[in-house]
């Protein structure tokens, strides 16, 4: 009895720890290959790399041969830079609205609240795009923001009400009957209370905005062309080496972030919770 | 109490729900009315209104070759990181902060770094002299490059690393929060580890699965690049066929029509997620 469970129990450590192993693999080895994949000296894209070389880095930030990068790279941050600041106002004001409420209309509204994040954005992105043109609209960058904002308004919104789930309200009540006007209490309790959720929403909401496909691919032209769009017209195209090298940029970027939001916000405590 | 007016329990103030509200309805639902009224255009001017266009997706086996297709992508992309994502989470759980720390980040960083690098490091890992073929070469498995790329054997596994985080973040948040004695006193009492696993932490763990079932099936049934650059021409899924229709040749209310098959298709995998939740959650 004894030595049957040791048999099984054995099997299911070996079975779960050689998926997680193959899992923590397949998470990350794809990011390593392609930060090491970047530095190649060779035209063609191969893996390991035949040499070590930063051309294709230094090609990446030469504006003469990459100047279509960089002003890609420009609408992007933009129009991130623009959608995020509208979600995080929109979004934390929303939050604040239901944060105690647990009526139907409430769940009705959270439920609306987060339906961008489950509705296929291509639907909506073409749906955007019909939108705009039967308005008679020309193509502007806009509507790249509006199509960016309802989509990244989610993740703002999520965290937000997630970190309001936490805030005693008798603070609110103390602080009244200590004669704290609204504002007041609003400014020197709720907010500081819920900063890390709003910045760790509002972190994700621009990172969900810089990689967006589906609004950008509809609501983009060569005007205002977008940085995952270039990405994927250089790959569909050319196996371009330099998307290698916009990659290397990229992962090195958000792991940075990722460190100095972790010691703002605690994201990693934040998005485990 | 006019500071504390705005957490009174039960209530909702619309004053300040209605930008977002507001911002919604013409952004977001005003859209997708337009979408599903063009998909009953007969042309993109809405000179007259018919059923052609649905007719012509449905009436067509090719095109519902196309939903069938789609759909099994995202359920196959769902068992895939479920297999991965369980064991991914149960170490999770188990270990010390630190490492908790560590495989946290390992998590997030595929997540934040862009659809379209990760798909583009599968086309180094996949490609005829890629990782995975040389590997397999030099073991002496297989003596001719495999072709895996423009497979769906491919797409998976591409889409299973692509969406992996979406099952992992909900899961690990879910099993955090079932009590570990409970997995302690079913060993106790003789249980053996799968046994636990099955009757204790499956079960318990079922709203989180649903979650990330969720948003793993949205995401994967709607992942036009990884699509189209790894499936290649060969594998059509509706994102494509919406791209093309739409902006190739311009039919905008058959590209209305696939649409709106979309976005039913993914609705009804969502839906019957959370159903699968609740007879189990009655079981």
């Amino acid at each position: 009895m004894a030595h049957r469970s040791t048999v099984s129990d054995r099997s299911y450590s070996i079975v779960m720890g050689g998926l997680a192993a193959l899992g923590i693999l397949i998470l990350v080895g794809p990011v390593i290959i392609v930060l090491l994949t970047s530095f190649t000296s060779s035209r063609v894209l191969t893996f390991p790399p035949p040499g070590f070389s930063l051309e294709w880095y230094a090609a990446l930030f030469d504006p003469v041969k990459s100047g279509h990068i960089h002003s890609a790279l420009a609408n992007s941050l933009y129009v991130a830079a623009i959608a995020t600041a509208l979600a995080v106002l929109l979004a934390t004001a929303a939050a604040l609205a239901m944060a105690r409420s647990r009526g139907a209309s409430a769940r009705a509204l959270e439920a609306s609240f987060m339906s961008p994040l489950i509705l296929p954005g291509l639907s909506f992105g073409l749906a955007a795009l019909m939108f705009f043109s039967i308005l008679g609209f020309r193509p502007s960058i806009n509507h790249l923001i509006a199509g960016h904002l309802v989509v990244i308004a989610p993740f703002v919104f999520r965290t937000t009400l997630a970190s309001l789930s936490q805030f005693n309200p008798a603070l609110l009540e103390s602080s009244a009957s200590l004669g704290a006007g609204r504002f007041y209490a609003f400014r020197r309790i709720t907010l500081p209370i819920i900063t890390p959720g709003i910045v760790a929403g509002g972190f994700l909401a621009f990172v969900a905005s810089m990689d967006n496909v589906p609004v950008s691919l509809f609501l983009s032209n060569a005007r205002t062309n977008m940085l995952p769009i270039r990405m994927w017209g250089m790959m569909e195209t050319t196996l371009d080496v330099r998307v290698a090298a916009i990659s290397g940029v990229i992962i090195i970027a958000v792991l940075v972030l990722m460190i100095v939001m972790d010691r703002l916000t605690g994201l990693t405590r934040r998005m485990s919770m | 109490m006019a500071g504390a007016a705005t957490y009174e329990p039960g209530r909702v103030d619309w004053r300040l729900a209605a930008p977002l509200g507001l911002t919604y309805l013409a952004f977001f639902a005003a859209p997708l009315l337009i979408l599903l009224a063009m998909s009953f255009a007969a042309d993109d001017r809405f000179a007259s209104f018919s059923a052609d266009s649905w007719v012509k997706f449905w009436g067509d086996p090719f095109y519902r070759g196309v939903v069938y297709d789609t759909v099994w992508l995202g359920l196959i992309a769902v068992v895939a990181t479920s297999i991965l994502s369980y064991p991914i989470a149960l170490l999770f759980i188990s270990c010390g902060p630190r490492l908790r720390k560590l495989l946290i980040f390992i998590i997030l960083l595929p997540l934040l770094t862009s659809v379209v690098i990760r798909t583009f490091a599968w086309i180094v890992i996949l490609a005829r002299e890629g990782v995975v073929n040389q590997t397999l070469i030099s073991l002496g498995l297989t003596s001719a490059p495999l072709n895996l790329l423009q497979t769906e054997l491919g797409l998976v596994i591409a889409l299973t690393q692509i969406e992996m985080p979406l099952m992992l973040l909900p899961l690990v948040t879910v099993m955090q929060q079932i009590n570990p004695s409970l997995s302690d006193a079913s060993r106790a009492l003789g249980g053996s580890k799968w046994r636990t696993f099955f009757r204790i932490i499956l079960p318990l763990s079922l709203p989180g699965w649903i979650a990330g079932a969720t948003l793993v099936f949205a995401s994967a049934t709607t992942a036009f690049i990884s699509q189209t650059v790894i499936g290649g021409a060969r594998l059509v899924y509706l994102p494509s066929l919406i791209w093309q229709q739409s902006m190739v040749v311009f039919d905008w209310p058959f590209a209305a029509v696939a649409s709106v098959t979309l976005l039913v298709a993914v609705l009804s995998g969502v839906m019957l997620f959370s159903l699968l939740g609740r007879f189990a959650r009655i079981d």
